[in-house]
């Protein structure tokens, strides 16, 4: 089966419809933010002030890129590790995220946020910063410029390829992936 | 005694670091490589070609494999007979530090760990020193990723837990690190030493040429028995399921306490960027 094409922003029609497993290219505007910008984004929350950028239905990518040399869009952009965020992301998603883009496990408030306000996360694959980067087609600093590689920045992106992990019905990748080859390894060894 | 210039040591370490970064070394793309012919999940296979694929457009594009592009971490081995001329030896190679992450286009990942302000520079290195014989002086530098390193782990074990305790251990700290780490892996293993040397040794076994066996085959056979056990934990590339979640276990045993039994495991993800020079 082919990678599924997805545009941002994401609507309830699209979030229903994707399934822990599928492989999909992502276009359109979305949002970068790692630890110290959801930090702030949350405080802005909770003091009911204004966000630097509109949450419905956006997707947030958690990347800090290697600085652009000059004539490039952007760095070396692959995504970093997204518990660190879990603390911040339910609030977010209650307010309107629909997607994150990341990689490694979630916690259990978030997976429960995914399924109740119906968002979604994909995971990309880590390490890959140079081949994810080519997708991207554009990028600006909206805020928090003083946190350099961690600012938040405005992407937009085409066929960005990532796979959904947790879904709204409550599949979990990294937990059906594991079971599915736990003891594999002995079969084709030897 | 042989007397080298600080600006050719920084010079030499910028060129490291430099080079490091759009470079996977023949040994990392090498195992993946194998793993990927290996590999029996479908996503799996997809995600290792991937990343061969990203690793040739680092190369050809000369664009940083990953955008963690690490702590600057260095072993050095000083010889005896040799001398630093100019700025003593950790500034010098803080100053190629300095300039490699600069000129290259690297990720500063250094920041005050309470405020969380970036200093700015990736600098302060994290570097350990040996002294041997010779007047050369060798640097090996890796550039260490957080995703990988937060998912390590050290443990005051009892003596009793023996063997058989450090291999559970290890396997446990994969399974639980899962997905985070970016797999497949390489494991450093330090067992003995004290509470740091164990965390030090651990570090200095990712060095071992990937695919070299270990000298001693007391460790050899541990490590081949902790290869099979985390590779049938199911985690597989990127934690999407598969049979490669290890690419190579390296362990380094030193003498410890007769009441102790460090043992501290330290991960690091596929992006295996590690180059040396003796000057």
């Amino acid at each position: 089966m082919g990678a599924i094409k997805i545009t941002t922003p994401l609507s309830d029609e699209t979030i229903l419809s994707l399934k822990t497993g599928d492989e999909v290219l992502i276009s359109g505007t979305i949002y970068t933010a790692r630890d110290q910008a959801h930090f702030r984004l949350v405080k802005l929350i909770e003091d009911n002030k204004p966000l630097p950028f509109d949450l419905q239905g956006q997707i947030i990518y958690y990347v800090g890129p290697t600085p652009e040399k000059p004539g490039e869009i952007i760095g070396s952009a692959g995504p970093t590790t997204s518990y660190r965020m879990d603390k911040y992301a339910p609030i977010l998603i209650k307010n309107g995220l629909k997607g994150m883009i990341g990689k490694g496990k979630r916690s259990a408030e978030v997976k429960e946020a995914i399924k109740k306000y119906k968002a979604v996360y994909f995971g990309a694959i880590g390490g890959a910063g140079a081949l994810i980067s080519k997708t991207i087609k554009s990028s600006k600093v909206i805020a928090y410029d003083d946190l350099l590689s961690e600012a938040v920045r405005r992407l937009t992106v085409e066929n960005f390829p990532a796979i959904v992990v947790n879904d709204v019905y409550g599949g979990d990748l990294y937990e059906e992936g594991r079971k599915k080859y736990e003891n594999k390894y002995n079969n084709i060894a030897v | 005694m042989r007397v080298i210039a600080s600006e050719e040591i920084s010079n030499a370490v910028k060129n490291l670091i430099i080079n490091s970064s759009v470079n996977l070394p023949e040994d990392t793309y090498k195992s993946l490589k194998q793993a990927s012919e290996k590999e029996i999940s479908e996503s799996g296979k997809t995600v290792l070609n991937q990343i061969l694929l990203n690793a040739s457009i680092a190369k050809t594009e000369l664009k940083p494999l990953c955008q963690d592009t690490g702590l600057a971490v260095f072993f050095v081995e000083v010889g005896k007979d040799v001398a630093v001329g100019g700025k003593n030896l950790t500034d010098a190679i803080n100053d190629g530090t300095r300039a490699g992450y600069a000129e290259g286009f690297l990720r500063k990942s250094t920041c005050d760990p309470l405020s969380r302000k970036n200093i700015g520079d990736n600098t302060p290195a994290i570097i350990h020193y040996d002294i041997n014989d010779g007047d050369k002086i060798k640097i090996m530098y890796a550039a260490k990723g957080g995703g990988s390193e937060n998912m390590s782990r050290l443990k005051m074990m009892r003596p009793s837990d023996g063997k058989d305790g450090v291999i559970d251990f290890v396997v446990e700290t994969m399974r639980e690190a899962g997905p985070n780490p970016c797999p497949p892996n390489i494991i450093g293993v330090g067992i003995g030493g004290n509470f740091e040397r164990s965390a030090v040794i651990a570090k200095k076994a990712l060095f071992r040429k990937l695919g070299a066996k270990n000298d001693d085959p007391e460790l050899a056979e541990m490590e081949s028995i902790i290869f099979e056990k985390v590779n049938n934990i199911g985690t597989g590339p990127m934690g999407f399921g598969g049979i490669c979640t290890a690419l190579g276990i390296h362990i380094i045993k030193e003498p410890c306490h007769i009441a102790s039994f460090p043992v501290a495991v330290n991960i690091e993800c596929h992006s295996h960027r590690h180059s040396e020079i003796i000057i």
